[in-house]
């Protein structure tokens, strides 16, 4: 199979699964008991007319098949509905969210990679010597942390006792209310810190295990042996020979990142009071939004299925060998 | 404290490191436990692991307190760590000690169980998958595809929030059956080769049925990732009970959970971090242990060192 064959059928493959992860969340929130009714305008007690008026608006009271239909249909055109909770289209609630997420998730992806990189391939060279010793039983207990227990510790540390970072929010309310100037871009990095440091040290533990592993497995091959035989600098065979050929594993860990991240943000955004998707999703399963819930179901496993893609994708570009056997459409994933 | 929970704690100390020394100088003799016991984070993680169990099992004998009591809302809220409090009192004057190793029974019950439930059924899927394989493997892996794809804390957060006060045995259920999927996988990957092999022609050549053929002959052989991903499973569910019940929607107070402790500390971090503090540690511990234990069961069953 060519390799535009190839993507033609993951693509299709992916739209399939997020149709069916749209149908089943769908489905679910729907059977849930309760209506979204005792949430709309704060959770208090709603005359029974006006909730009635509410069910009917939102076509609530229509069976489930036809309200599936019609969602359909509604998202075929690319609408994603109206939250009850907010009272605006879900569209614009997500748009005001997004860049929160994509800041917080960049900054941590950011300092997972760099750090456990580095962290890994340091250890592969000293390896079973003292600094590798020391820095696996440290990313071992650190890749162990709750994430939002971390998010405490910091902020009890670093917010709290040495004061040396905001304990929440996205940026200062009175100085920088919206960020327009270079003083409040430092201030958004500032107020950045934390949080990202939670979902990234987390992250980083486990690359630096990861390809501490992979570089271990790399070193045993008789390439590596060749290419120290010939008399090749040692700095040349680490990060020419096995470095490269370990980055095959990195790049799985790369596209399985960005659930984590996602899934992880839920906790941290809640913590961390950082407006984001995470927090908007939770919240809207709180209050029996269906159209935001849903919603941001959707854009979640659009997430994950293009950070497999992706992955797999760069895997191939990386490692000819995974292209001629592309066609048995298990590889890549495995 | 009393002299009693004491004794009891010393004695859930000795065994759990006694038995562990045991099992090391039994390993002496078979290569495999040698290699199991290479990394010393095993020991360590399998003593604590043990240690914990023990705790859990023996609660009455180690809690000097009732976890659940208000021991006195005026007088001991938030006391520092002593030697009657060993972690400290919380917000509502319970004793966090107390509260840790009951907790441990709900944690530690909910991971097992959680992840026995998990890997069973991942194993069952894989194996029929990649035994079977054709239409039987096309449609059980779609589902896998779309299974992985969904967003696991949300469907969770979505079932426990939306049917509100959902029973223990539910909520292990519940993450028992978002939690198998990456399982499958793996499992069905070995038995697709595994099933290649002249055993398994022998064995159908001698007329055992399917049945007996994929449990007898296939699985034992692709124990290696069962286990691992048994062990890493554990901690995988104990985390997201964790951050259910943190989030308030676990398991219901007044009983302890590891995470429901953290989410009731969490508001008096500042003044009493300890009673949020511990039943981290607890959790970290715990799920440090597992990935030792795991690392260590990847080196001793990893076929490349068998041929070595």
């Amino acid at each position: 199979m060519t390799g535009a064959a190839w993507l033609l059928r993951r693509l299709v493959a992916s739209v399939a699964i997020i149709f069916a992860v749209v149908t089943f969340v769908f489905i679910l929130i729907h059977l849930a008991p309760g209506k979204p009714c005792g949430q709309v305008g704060g959770g208090e007690y709603v005359d029974r007319a006006a909730c009635d008026r509410l069910v009917q608006q939102f076509g609530l009271d229509k069976s489930i098949p036809e309200q599936y239909w019609r969602y359909l249909v509604a998202l075929a055109h690319g609408n994603l509905g109206y939250s009850f909770s907010l009272h605006r289209p879900v569209q614009d609630a997500i748009a005001d969210t997004i860049p929160f997420t994509l800041q917080l998730a960049g900054a941590a992806l950011l300092l997972d990679f760099v750090l456990g990189l580095g962290l890994g391939i340091y250890q592969a060279v000293r390896v079973n010597r003292l600094p590798d010793v020391v820095i696996g039983n440290v990313t071992l207990f650190i890749y162990s942390l709750p994430t939002f227990w971390l998010a405490l510790l910091l902020l009890l540390i670093f917010g709290e006792k040495l004061r040396w970072f905001p304990v929440g929010g996205p940026n200062d309310l009175i100085l920088c209310p919206v960020v327009d100037s270079l003083y409040c871009v430092a201030d958004r990095l500032w107020h950045l810190v934390l949080p990202a440091a939670t979902l990234g040290l987390v992250g980083a533990a486990g690359t630096a295990r990861f390809q501490r592993a992979a570089m271990l497995e790399v070193a045993t091959q008789d390439f590596v042996r060749t290419a120290r035989a010939k008399g090749l600098p040692e700095r040349r065979v680490v990060l020419r020979h096995e470095l490269r050929n370990a980055l095959l594993t990195f790049i799985t860990r790369f596209g399985l990142a960005f659930p984590f991240l996602l899934t992880g943000a839920v906790l941290i955004e809640t913590i961390y009071a950082w407006p984001g998707m995470g927090r908007l999703a939770f919240d809207a399963i709180l209050s029996r939004d269906y159209p935001l819930v849903t919603a941001t179901a959707l854009i979640a496993s659009v997430v994950v299925v293009a950070g497999n893609l992706l992955a797999d994708i760069l895997l191939g570009v990386a490692d000819p060998r995974l292209r001629v056997r592309a066609d048995t459409d298990l590889v890549l994933t495995a | 404290m009393t002299l009693g929970t004491w004794l009891a704690l010393f004695v859930a100390l000795v065994l759990a490191a006694e038995a562990v020394r045991a099992l090391r100088r039994r390993g002496l003799r078979s290569e495999r436990w040698r290699r199991f016991f290479r990394q010393r984070t095993t020991s360590w993680g399998l003593g604590i692991l043990t240690f914990l169990v023990l705790a859990a099992l023996a609660a009455p004998a180690i809690a000097p307190f009732d976890p659940n009591r208000q021991l006195d809302i005026l007088h001991l809220t938030n006391r520092p760590p002593s030697w009657t409090f060993l972690l400290g009192t919380d917000l509502l004057s319970r004793d966090v000690w107390s509260r840790v190793v009951y907790g441990a029974r709900v944690s530690l019950g909910i991971g097992a169980l959680g992840a026995l439930m998990a890997v069973s059924l991942g194993t069952l899927v894989g194996a029929v998958a990649g035994y079977y394989q054709r239409w039987i493997d096309t449609i059980l892996m779609r589902g896998v595809d779309v299974g992985l794809a969904l967003p696991r804390i949300f469907i969770l957060l979505m079932a426990v929030a939306l049917w509100d006060g959902l029973p223990f045995p539910a909520l292990v259920i519940t993450i028992g059956l978002t939690s198998w999927f990456g399982t499958s996988r793996l499992v069905r990957a070995e038995v697709l080769s595994l099933r290649q092999r002249d055993f398994v022609a022998a064995a159908r050549a001698l007329g055992a049925d399917d049945g007996r053929v994929i449990f007898r002959h296939v699985l034992p052989n692709a124990a290696a990732p069962i286990i691992v991903s048994a062990a890493l499973g554990v901690g995988n569910v104990l985390l997201l009970e964790a951050s259910l019940s943190f989030l308030g929607i676990g398991i219901k107070p007044p009983g302890a959970s590891w995470g429901n402790m953290i989410a009731d500390g969490a508001p008096s971090i500042y003044t009493a971090p300890w009673s949020t503090l511990f039943p981290g540690l607890a959790i970290s511990l715990v799920v440090m242990s597992l990935n030792a234990v795991a690392d260590g069961v990847r080196d001793a069953l990893d076929p490349r060192e068998d041929a070595a």
